[in-house]
């Protein structure tokens, strides 16, 4: 079995995430330095000279119970983000599997939005990308532009917006529904601070009605707020899985700081 | 007992997996709305830029045409086909709409990775809302071209009724073309480079602007090839179907019936097998 055994009380529960030795791999031409060199003698067709595997994740292993809150740290660059997205089911596995309950849903919607069009409209289209059915999303407009704080600007293209205003709106589209498993990547809570006291109610109410959050973060503070449990993840392996405290005092460690915030 | 087995015996489903073609179908058909909201909304996008907005989804088309109309007019010269320009619109808004349909659905999943990687929905819709998008520009253009027959022709007849199921037959085509060309982009992005010299082969072979009958009448083989081209049956049975002077024939309904329901059936079976890889950074 994956997981680390901690004690007998956490394998009664149910399972809802069960990672199996998964591997993300990123295949990619190199183009620096190194790689041209020895390219030599290789002409127009060597294509695979310069080819890459990138092993972003490296069979990692790990099972999340009912009513877990799982905090995800990790150095940049070291696979925390392609794991949540494996996850998710949003990026090819190479190797292993993920298997759930239900399916996990990424927090984030900028991708489906457009900023040549309203606010308004962008709320439709990024409700429909969420999953929303059109009856939903529209009985939902009025209290998502009110989280937003944007009542005057909602009629304005988004690309006339501050970065901060459409981070807004961004974050009160994904946050505006509720889901089984959820995958909170990084900085979302933007904004001035009462946006962000705000947003972090909002995502407290999304954890505690959604079965099992992860929380992918660099802020410790966050993490031992709001987590039960944390998995270190570096240079795609897992480092560490269990306790907050623990955990967090070994990354600090590792890293050489103290938790401030 | 493997962990598979463990976590079928809790009733985890693996994540990512590909749905069985028929569940695929109805996820896709559940998603819908979004598709279609997406293709209105990027033609809104698109038209805002320019200052005569989407009256271009029709000034663009008329003036290739009339450009078109003018030199192969002259070109052409006394060989000119009859009513040369209901002929002339016919062809190319017709052709437009299925050339940009498999330009814009070539790219359709690698031009939207960062939709891909964030969001969960059958990637099918990504094809799909691009065939819609030309779809939806393409019927303006088909009411100009209808004023255009009533000037240079003063009649309507219910032959124009067939249009119809045509141009049904049309977009079915162009999406089954959409979606092969979108899985063999994603895999080689070279494809890409290779679509509008494939496209331009198709406008001066397919009888756009030239009688392929006085063409190629003296070459029985010729001619009995072009009976097979799509592009050509579908615009000869437009034509037969608006343009005084022409007929249709139940043969070319055939051909055009049979290409859209073959790519149909290839191009969605040849993207559904891919969906788990779509995403992937190669």
């Amino acid at each position: 079995m994956a997981a680390k055994t901690k004690s007998v009380a956490a394998e009664t529960r149910k399972p809802v995430v069960v990672v199996d030795n998964v591997d993300v791999t990123y295949k990619v031409f190199a183009s620096g330095r190194k790689a041209t060199r020895r390219l030599a003698g290789g002409g127009l067709f060597s294509r695979k000279l310069n080819l890459r595997e990138v092993n972003a994740v490296k069979k990692v292993s790990f099972t999340i119970y009912e009513g877990d809150s799982v905090g995800i740290i990790g150095s940049n660059g070291s696979g925390k983000s392609s794991l949540m997205r494996a996850i998710a089911g949003l990026t090819p596995i190479a190797g292993g599997g993920v298997y759930a309950f239900a399916r996990p849903t990424l927090l984030g919607v900028g991708a489906a939005l457009m900023p040549a069009l309203s606010g308004e409209k962008n709320i439709l289209l990024g409700g429909l990308a969420l999953g929303f059915t059109r009856k939903q999303i529209n009985a939902a407009v009025t209290d998502i532009i009110k989280f937003a704080g944007l009542e005057e600007f909602i009629d304005l293209p988004m690309r006339t917006y501050s970065s901060g205003m459409a981070a807004r709106l961004r974050f009160a589209i994904a946050a505006s529904r509720d889901h089984d498993i959820l995958i909170i990547d990084e900085a979302l809570a933007v904004g001035d601070q009462e946006f962000r006291n705000r947003s972090e109610a909002r995502m407290r109410e999304m954890r505690a009605n959604a079965g099992t959050v992860f929380l992918v973060s660099h802020s410790m503070k966050s993490i031992l707020d709001t987590c039960t449990r944390v998995i270190w993840i570096e240079k795609g392996v897992l480092k560490m899985d269990g306790d907050p405290k623990t955990v967090v005092d070994a990354y600090n460690l590792h890293t050489g700081s103290d938790t401030i915030d | 007992m493997s962990v598979a087995d463990y976590a079928r015996e809790h009733g985890l489903k693996r994540v990512g997996a590909r749905p069985p073609l028929s569940e695929y179908l109805k996820m896709a058909w559940q998603r819908r709305d979004f598709a279609i909201t997406m293709s209105v909304f990027a033609n809104q996008a698109a038209n805002s830029k320019n200052r005569l907005g989407k009256w271009w989804v029709i000034l663009l088309p008329t003036i290739q045409g009339a450009v078109y109309g003018l030199i192969f007019g002259i070109i052409i010269g006394g060989d000119r086909p009859a009513n040369f320009i209901p002929f002339l619109f016919t062809g190319v808004f017709l052709f437009s709409f299925i050339q940009s349909s498999v330009s814009t659905g070539a790219t359709s999943v690698t031009s939207n990775l960062g939709l891909v990687r964030s969001l969960n929905f059958p990637r099918m819709l990504l094809p799909f809302s691009s065939v819609l998008r030309q779809f939806l520009n393409l019927l303006p253009q088909i009411g100009l071209l209808l004023v255009v027959l009533v000037l240079f022709q003063q009649n309507i007849t219910f032959n124009w009724l067939l249009m119809v199921p045509l141009l049904a037959l049309m977009a079915i085509f162009a999406f089954g073309l959409a979606l092969i060309s979108a899985r063999l982009t994603v895999h080689i992005e070279d494809i890409n480079k290779l679509i509008p010299f494939a496209n331009r082969v198709m406008f001066y072979v397919s009888g756009i602007f030239f009688s392929v009958e006085r063409v190629f009448g003296d070459y029985p083989i010729l001619m009995q090839l072009m009976n097979f081209n799509p592009v050509y049956a579908f615009i000869s049975t437009a034509r037969g179907a608006l343009v005084e002077g022409y007929s249709m024939s139940l043969n070319l309904w055939a051909v055009c019936a049979s290409w859209a329901f073959g790519a149909l059936i290839v191009g969605v079976w040849f993207f559904w097998k891919a969906e788990e890889r779509y995403g992937r950074e190669d």
